[in-house]
């Protein structure tokens, strides 16, 4: 038996040879595909890796130069002269606290404010156009909201405040406040947006007004979302870097007042990496054990959000 | 008798709720509004600062010390060539992880553990990430301050990004598609590669723009990594030494001559015209090609 393809002629025989053939290869990319796939999303588990061991194994070499004591309990933070030079995390740590205190202020109030708005008041067609010009705030490069607080929020300030220094914990402050709104906003909105309409209708039913449902029935149903949005808001103006970097100073002094120059975990490492610092001098490793406690202070509070958002959401 | 419902009363209670939820509504509206007006407020500050800075030799001049010559060309190119590496790397290791995650793991605790592993990274400072590849790729590794270097720190940055977005839209192809591909005898990979992948390619197309503009905008890590600003000549290969937008701006920004906030407000412009650009064409191809089951 024999079957004509053009001139010629396939044997029954030949055409399992050949479809062998092809499955073959197929076979091949069945059983490598899915190694191949696994190696990249191993990729990910490698960074973290990575991350993991750089941090370590960098600050270990600074804790033999520099006692963990005197990093955790001085109030001084004196890197670059080698011979009297003091590491003691706490200025940076309280220049971090500030920014990010008075980024909450602005960026929690407003997000959720915001948040209210679009879930309960806004109408269908408001959302669709105010969700997406809030989420361009998100998109802006931080670079850019640098310079709008140097150049523009200081000098404004400045007529209101007359002792507020060029260099200053509140303008950058209130500009990543700004740029976390959309944040908070936005992840509120969807812990709000997936309360179940029934429970609104029942309070308003009840003879509520859109506010009482909104602050006595929807917000407290919803806490465990907004909640978690916040944790994320602080995570994210903790690892900021750019705008304390333009307009925050470099002044690593232990003080709460908002007015002085600061310096930041953040800015810190970025003034380090952009002078010049010798590779394999105290300051050079310093700036991974800073690194670190950045890393350690981030990475508590988004676990911190998962683990609210996980174990406290109301399931409807 | 006495009325069960006396409206006078009714009105007198319902006012003053009544009063609080529309004083409230308003205040509400105005928070969501204030986020808009500091947008304005900033463009149009840094439009006027740029004005009569921003012109054709803005663009094709390098840096100066002099804030009349300088311009934004090395910038400019070396953004373009930090995307040769971003791009590829990051899509294909984020679609990767996405399609072993949604077609071929099994739901067990490793597949749980990658997955949040995955949204831990998304939180990760991108200041530690320019440690990571400080380490990593410029000493270890000896790529020096190259676009390679600086290329695979972007990659690791936004990939939990590109993951995230993948996956979206490869779980978005309904499963009939697959079932139908199975049904003629197609192989797990064949269906995969020839029915999911192209169905989802919008979606993951949008994402993946989306977060390639993050990784044109990003600063902190290059500033990390040492990435120079002052460079007067153009990378010719990816083991060349660069400098992008982002950085030439914050070095423009430290500089004490006032002129130089002209300089880099003009350059803030050209940096946002970029993103504009690419956030446009993530827009066109959702609205153009995106599918609806």
């Amino acid at each position: 038996m024999a079957m004509t393809d053009g001139n010629r002629s396939y044997s029954v025989r030949e055409m399992i040879k050949e479809n062998k053939k092809k499955q073959s290869g197929q076979q091949f990319m069945e059983w490598f595909m899915p190694k191949l796939l696994l190696l990249t999303a191993t990729i990910s588990v490698l960074t973290t890796i990575g991350i993991l061991f750089t941090l370590l194994f960098e600050t270990f070499i600074f804790f033999e130069r520099v006692s963990i004591v005197e990093f955790l309990t001085s109030k001084e933070w004196l890197p670059w002269d080698e011979k009297t030079g003091s590491f003691g995390i706490a200025p940076l740590v309280t220049g971090t606290l500030l920014t990010t205190a008075i980024a909450m202020v602005v960026a929690i109030p407003m997000g959720l404010a915001s948040a209210i708005y679009l879930s309960e008041y806004a109408s269908e067609k408001a959302r669709k156009v105010l969700k997406p010009i809030l989420e361009v705030l998100a998109g802006i490069p931080t670079i850019v909201y640098g310079f709008f607080a140097l150049t523009f929020v200081t000098p404004l300030l400045q007529k209101i405040i007359p002792s507020l220094g060029i260099f200053n914990a509140l303008s950058p402050g209130i500009v990543m406040g700004v740029m976390i709104i959309p944040m908070v906003a936005s992840l509120s909105e969807d812990a709000m947006s997936s309360v179940p309409n029934s429970i609104r209708e029942g309070a308003l039913g009840l003879g509520s007004t859109k506010l009482e449902v909104a602050l006595k029935v929807v917000l407290p149903a919803a806490t465990s979302g907004i909640a978690a949005s916040f944790m994320l808001a602080i995570s994210r103006a903790v690892g900021e870097t750019m705008i304390v970097a333009v307009a925050g100073g470099s002044s690593p002094v232990f003080t709460f007042d908002v007015t002085k120059s600061i310096q930041t975990l953040t800015a810190y490492i970025v003034q380090v990496t952009t002078g010049d610092a010798g590779y394999g001098t105290t300051v050079y490793y310093s700036i991974y054990a800073v690194g670190m406690t950045l890393f350690v202070f981030t990475l508590a509070m988004n676990l911190l959000a998962q683990y609210i958002s996980r174990r406290f959401r109301e399931e409807y | 008798m006495e009325k069960l419902i006396d409206k006078q009363r009714v009105v007198q209670h319902m006012n003053g709720r009544l009063l609080r939820n529309n004083l409230l509504k308003f205040l509400f509206f105005l928070a969501t509004v204030f986020g808009l007006i500091v947008l304005i407020v900033l463009l149009y500050r840094i439009l006027t600062q740029a004005i009569g800075w921003l012109n054709f030799d803005f663009l094709n001049n390098f840096p100066s010390r002099r804030p009349e010559d300088a311009g934004i060309k090395a910038g400019l190119v070396g953004s373009l060539w930090l995307m040769v590496i971003v791009a590829p790397v990051s899509l294909i290791l984020g679609v990767g992880t996405a399609i072993y995650l949604e077609e071929y793991a099994k739901k067990n605790r490793f597949t749980d553990f990658i997955q949040t592993n995955i949204s831990n990274l998304a939180g990760v400072p991108s200041i530690v990430f320019g440690l990571l590849g400080l380490t990593l790729f410029v000493r270890e590794l000896n790529l020096g301050r190259s676009i390679l270097a600086a290329g695979l720190t972007m990659s690791l940055l936004v990939l939990p990004v590109i993951v995230v977005a993948a996956q979206e839209a490869i779980r978005a192809v309904p499963n009939q598609l697959r079932e139908a591909s199975y049904g003629m005898g197609a192989t797990k990979w064949q269906t995969i590669y020839r029915i999911v992948l192209p169905a989802a390619i919008p979606g993951i197309l949008t994402g993946s723009i989306l977060a390639l503009s993050r990784a044109i905008g990003e600063t902190a890590p290059l500033v990390v990594l040492g990435i120079p600003t002052f460079l007067a000549y153009l990378p010719r290969g990816i083991l060349d030494t660069f400098t992008v937008m982002p950085m030439q701006i914050y070095n423009w920004t430290s500089r004490p001559q006032a002129d130089f906030q002209h300089v880099a407000a003009a350059g803030i412009v050209v940096l946002l015209v970029v993103l504009i650009l690419m956030n446009s064409i993530a827009i066109f191809i959702r609205n153009k090609f995106q599918k609806r089951y």
